[in-house]
């Protein structure tokens, strides 16, 4: 069973701000989508490889050439705030 | 009670690709602050990332040099996490299906090989640069999207000193490869370092500490040699070891924790869906494989083996490619090993040193070399004269012959100048004439000093030694 902790914790490894009635909601909501994969393990699939990706593509990589970088007033133009070229973020301390 | 070490080191290894992992910006070192960004590596919304071929290659090269299995498919898992400078609030990493898993490192301790287990090694994107001031914190992405590989020991280095060799082993072969610069100033080489002390003979580990922050080679061995102090105390003071993050602070000469974490961190790895996976052939495989050099280890057994080396000069002439591959250029002009490697493991690599630079930006060419060995050899210059003579060709770039005229430092060995030369050495010092005379063997020295000096050291000292002993 799902507890509203559960859904407490993950919501903050998300950062997503729920409030109490949301995360009973959530909770129900997410519990019966648990409940669906549940299902999906009764099926035996030991001789199948699990697929990471949908499309049927493959090796996918580009040469090592350059292509020009945006300017810098393009890159800071959606930074809160910038100083000095750089983004200007609160202090985050080791 | 003298408990046993335990160390595993991580390395991040940047690959030395001239543009990011997933995107066409440069990866220049030093540039300024976001002029090398762009909606892939800043993480717009629609951008799409797409692998650097040469990242790739680099990387099976390096996990291939280590003895590692690469795996026939592999793929790119997103680290989930938030921090500044991260533009993406993930990570793109490998997780589940790495590059390459288990392969080894030989290393030489006190003259003894050691073969040190690679658990994996694996690909991901490096983060931004953060700058911390007073109040704030400053971020650039320039470094963002930088390939790197990351690189994880076993836990089976069991010294300081062992992980210093293994670091430094590590970081020879990957500059021979050519997939890394190794600076570690820079940052292009970083290691962390996990370690915990054990009873003798225990087969669990202990609790580790996380090492972060060491900026050299020697930092990691200090950092580590203050760590398994600092765990030996707590633990002979019957306290317990909590596994924690620790920064080494260099000044203080000490580690100290880093700000722990409520929780324990939790990535929640998933495929990264916006990158198809990788299927490598074993032909793919073999290509690589067969295009690999001779690496600094089997190099130097070999200059052991045909040259007639021993292994400390082999070892310094092996230390870095270039100055190896300088070395068999001037045996090709000149098959003289022995001279050839005294010159350059004494007199070049010193000069070497004290410029701080390597063989390849210097001005000497492997003929400009052989050239002077060879004025020595034939007797046309002494030793002496030809150390400061390579001095001067090392900073003008100049060939040994013009500056030998122009110094004036051609050896006299014409027997007419020399035989004045001597007169006037015994006419000026008739007192160590009869010490000489009555026995005294060390006044010969101190007449040949003598006329070495008058002849400001260009005389041919066995000729003079040999003429003056006559005269006497």
């Amino acid at each position: 069973m799902l507890s509203k902790n559960d859904v407490a914790r993950v919501a903050h490894l998300a950062r997503i701000d729920l409030t109490e009635d949301e995360l009973k909601l959530f909770a129900r909501q997410l519990e019966s989508i648990v409940q669906f994969i549940d299902k999906l393990k009764e099926l035996d699939v030991s001789s199948i490889r699990p697929a990471s990706h949908t499309p049927a593509l493959k090796n996918v990589l580009r040469p090592d050439t350059i292509k020009d970088s945006l300017s810098k007033e393009a890159v800071l133009e959606n930074a809160p705030k910038s100083l000095k070229g750089h983004f200007l973020v609160p202090k985050v301390i080791e | 009670m003298e408990y046993e070490a335990v160390i595993g080191l991580e390395v991040h290894a940047q690959l030395k690709t001239r543009t990011k992992a997933f995107c066409g910006c440069l990866t220049e070192f030093g540039a300024p602050a976001n002029t090398q960004a762009c909606p892939v590596c800043l993480g717009f919304p629609g951008s799409l990332p797409v692998f650097n071929e040469k990242a790739l290659e680099y990387g099976m090269r390096a996990a291939l040099a280590l003895h590692c299995q690469v795996q026939g498919f592999t793929k790119f898992d997103r680290k989930n996490y938030f921090y500044p400078d991260l533009p993406k609030n993930y990570q793109i990493s490998q997780y589940g299906l790495p590059l390459a898993s288990g392969g080894f490192l030989e290393i030489e301790i006190a003259g003894a090989k050691k073969r040190i287990g690679i658990i994996r090694a694996h690909l991901e994107e490096d983060a931004g640069k953060l700058i911390h001031e007073e109040d704030n914190s400053l971020v650039d992405y320039n470094r963002a999207g930088v390939p790197l590989l990351e690189i994880v020991s076993a836990p089976e280095i069991y010294s300081p000193d062992e992980a210093y060799e293994y670091l430094a082993s590590l970081k020879a072969i990957l500059k021979y490869l050519e997939v890394c610069d190794c600076d570690m100033e820079k940052g292009s080489l970083r290691c962390d370092a996990n370690v915990s002390l054990r009873m003798p003979g225990a087969k669990e580990l202990g609790i580790k500490a996380e090492l972060k922050n060491m900026n050299s080679f020697k930092a990691v061995r200090d950092a580590l040699n203050y760590e398994l102090k600092r765990q030996k105390e707590v633990l002979e003071s019957g306290g317990s070891m909590r596994q924690e993050t620790r920064l080494w602070d260099e000044s203080a000469g000490k580690t100290r924790p880093m700000r722990s974490k409520e929780e324990a961190m939790d990535y929640r790895y998933f495929p990264e869906p916006d990158l198809p996976p990788f299927v490598l052939s074993d032909e793919e495989i073999k290509t690589i494989r067969a295009g690999l050099p001779e690496l600094p280890a089997a190099l130097k057994q070999r200059f052991i083996s045909q040259y007639g080396l021993n292994s400390y000069d082999a070892g310094v002439l092996t230390s870095e490619k270039p100055l190896a591959e300088f070395f068999e250029a001037c045996l090709r002009l000149y098959p003289r090993a022995k001279a050839v490697c005294n010159w350059i493991s004494g007199p070049l690599s010193y000069e070497l040193n004290s410029r701080n630079a390597g063989i390849e930006s210097l001005k000497l060419e492997p003929e400009m070399l052989v050239r002077l060995i060879k004025l020595v050899d034939e007797g046309a210059l002494s030793n002496l004269a030809a150390k400061a003579l390579l001095t001067e060709m090392l900073n003008s770039g100049r060939p040994a012959d013009e500056l030998m005229q122009e110094k004036d430092l051609a050896q006299v060995s014409d027997r007419k100048a020399l035989d004045e030369l001597l007169d006037k050495v015994i006419a000026d010092n008739p007192g160590s004439v009869r010490d000489y005379n009555s026995g005294k063997a060390n006044a010969l020295m101190f007449l040949l000093g003598q006329a070495m000096r008058l002849s400001k050291g260009r005389a041919n000292p066995k000729l003079i030694g040999e003429m003056l002993k006559k005269k006497l």
